[in-house]
C-alpha cells in the first residue's frame, strides 16, 4: 500500500475533481492519495465523486493555507 | 445458447458508416473506430448520459435507467461553467451550498459520473463557432454538437451503445429546435445513436428504439419552453431538489460576462484566451479607464483572496493607509496611468472620503512603490469605464 500526493492548490472546482479522477486511474486498489486543495468546494465535490465511483475518503483536515483530503483507492 | 443476432441492424450500421465517411464530417470518429458488434437481445445495453446538473438531463437519465439500461454520466468542463465554486469566491455566497450539481445529480441517480476537461478543445468552439452566437457569446449549437461528439468518442472508447441528452424540442431558441436536432446528431457523428428521451416521440426512432434496447412508448414527447411537464415528472420520480433551470449553466449566456469577454478580446487584438483569463472575468468589478489597461477590483474579502493568487502574474495595487480592495492591473500602464489606477483604488477603499490615501503599487516581479493620492469622486468615474 503506497501513499501518493496530488497538488490541486489554486484550482477551482471541478478541476480538483478532474485531477483526482485522472490520478486515480493510475493507482491500484488500496493505495491512498492525499489531495491538497485551496477551493473549499472540494470538500463537497471530491467526497461526492468518491462515493459515486467506489472510493473512500478516510480523512479531511484543514491546514493553515490549504485543505488535505485523503482518499483510499477502491 | 448463443446470442440472437439482428442481421438487419448490422446492415443498417454498415450503410450508416458508409454515408458518414463519404460526407467527410469533421467530428465523425466514433463509429468507424468501433468494431462492428453483433446485437444480442440479452446483452446489457449501456448508455452515456450528458449530465449538466440541471433537471432535464437528470430526468432523461432517469427515464432510461427505468428501462433497465446501464447508464453512466459524462460532464464537460469548458472553463465557462457556472458552478458552486464561482459563488464560493464571494463572501455573501458562502452560505449557499457549494455542491457541483452534476456530481449531485449522478449521486441522486446512483450512476458514475465522468468529468472531462475540454478547456483547450473548447476554445475553437467559443472563438469561431460555425453556427454563430446566440443572444450573447453563447455558441449553443456548436457547443451541443461538440459535446455530443465528445460523448460519442467516449462511447466508442468505452464500449457503450448510445448517448442520451435532456434536450427538449423548442426548449432553447438556438440549439434545441426541431430543425437543429438532426444537425447536432449529424455533426457530432452520433447519428442515430443519439436518443433524446424527453422528446423522442416527436423525432424519428433512433437505433436504441429500433433495436428494442429501449421501449419508445415509454419515452416522452415534450415540446416547448413550458417546464410544468418536467416538474410533474420530477415529482413522480420523487425528485424535489434540483438546480433551477432558468439560470443556465454557462457564463457565455450572461450579458455582463459576454461584455467583459468582448472587451478582453478587443484589448488583446485577437480572440484567444487562457483559463486564467476567463476565470478572472468572473470575479470583481472590471473597469477600463484607458484602452491599454484595465483594473479588476475585488468586491469583498473572498474576491480579494482569489485575486491575490494572481499577484505574481499581474501588477496590483492596494491601500496601505486604509482598508480596501486588492486591484489587479492588466495591460500596460505608464506613470500617469498608475496615478489614475491608484486614485481608483483609493475610491474603492475605506479612505474614499479622505483627503489622501496611500496606495502600494506592485509590479509582477515584486517591486513596490507607494503613491499618496486623492481618491476619485464618483463623478470622476465615467459610467463607460465599467465593463
Amino acid at each position: 500500500m503506497t501513499r501518493h500526493e496530488l497538488d490541486a492548490r489554486r484550482l477551482l472546482c471541478p478541476l480538483p475533481v478532474i485531477r483526482v479522477q485522472e490520478k486515480m486511474t493510475t493507482l491500484p486498489s488500496g493505495d491512498t492519495l492525499d489531495v491538497l486543495c485551496t477551493d473549499p468546494g472540494a470538500l463537497n465535490d471530491i467526497p461526492a465523486w468518491c462515493r459515486i465511483n467506489g472510493h473512500k475518503v478516510i480523512d479531511t483536515r484543514t491546514e493553515e493555507h490549504h485543505i488535505i483530503i485523503t482518499i483510499e483507492v477502491g | 445458447m448463443g446470442p440472437f443476432l439482428f442481421a438487419g441492424s448490422l446492415a443498417r450500421r454498415r450503410r450508416h458508416r458508409a454515408v458518414c465517411s463519404c460526407r467527410g464530417f469533421a467530428l465523425v470518429l466514433p463509429l468507424p473506430l468501433r468494431r462492428p458488434k453483433a446485437y444480442s437481445m440479452t446483452e446489457q445495453r449501456k448508455a452515456v448520459a450528458l449530465i449538466s446538473g440541471g433537471l432535464d438531463s437528470m430526468l432523461a437519465a432517469r427515464l432510461i435507467l427505468e428501462q433497465g439500461i446501464h447508464v453512466e454520466g459524462i460532464n464537460f468542463f469548458t472553463g465557462f461553467c457556472v458552478e458552486g465554486h464561482t459563488h464560493a469566491i464571494r463572501n455573501h455566497h458562502r452560505q449557499k451550498p457549494k455542491r457541483n450539481n452534476a456530481l449531485w445529480v449522478a449521486e441522486e441517480l446512483g450512476i458514475k459520473l465522468h468529468i472531462i476537461d475540454v478547456i483547450e478543445e473548447y476554445k475553437d468552439i467559443v472563438i469561431s463557432p460555425k453556427h454563430g452566437y446566440g443572444a450573447n457569446l453563447n455558441p449553443c449549437l456548436d457547443c451541443k454538437a461538440f459535446m455530443v461528439g465528445k460523448a460519442s468518442a467516449w462511447m466508442g472508447q468505452n464500449d457503450f451503445d448510445f448517448i442520451i441528452t435532456g434536450e427538449v424540442i423548442g426548449q432553447r431558441p438556438k440549439s434545441q429546435r426541431r430543425d437543429t436536432m438532426p444537425l447536432v446528431a449529424r455533426e457530432s457523428g452520433a447519428f442515430d445513436r443519439l436518443l433524446r428521451p424527453l422528446c423522442a416521440k416527436l423525432l424519428p426512432p433512433t437505433l436504441p428504439e429500433r433495436e428494442g434496447w429501449v421501449q419508445r412508448e415509454k419515452l416522452l414527447g415534450l415540446n416547448g419552453r413550458n417546464r410544468k411537464p418536467q416538474i410533474r415528472l420530477a415529482a413522480r420520480f420523487g425528485i424535489d431538489d434540483y438546480a433551477q433551470p432558468a439560470g443556465g449553466c454557462c457564463f457565455l449566456t450572461d450579458r455582463s460576462y459576454a461584455n467583459k469577454l468582448s472587451d478582453f478580446w478587443q484589448a488583446r487584438g485577437d480572440k484567444s484566451y487562457e483559463l486564467d483569463d476567463i476565470m478572472l472575468l468572473k470575479v470583481g468589478r472590471h473597469l477600463r479607464p484607458r484602452a491599454h489597461f484595465k483594473l479588476i477590483v475585488g468586491r469583498d474579502e473572498g474576491e480579494n483572496n482569489f485575486l491575490s493568487g494572481y499577484r505574481r502574474q499581474y501588477p496590483h495595487l492596494y491601500p496601505t493607509s486604509h482598508k480596501g480592495a486588492l486591484v489587479l492591473l492588466t495591460g500596460k500602464a505608464n506613470s500617469d496611468d498608475l496615478q489614475l489606477a491608484a486614485r481608483l483604488t483609493a475610491r474603492f477603499s475605506q479612505g474614499r472620503d479622505a483627503a489622501r490615501v496611500s496606495i502600494a503599487v506592485c509590479d509582477a516581479d515584486g517591486h513596490q512603490q507607494t503613491l499618496t493620492v486623492r481618491p476619485l469622486t464618483p463623478n470622476e468615474i465615467p459610467p463607460h469605464w465599467y465593463l
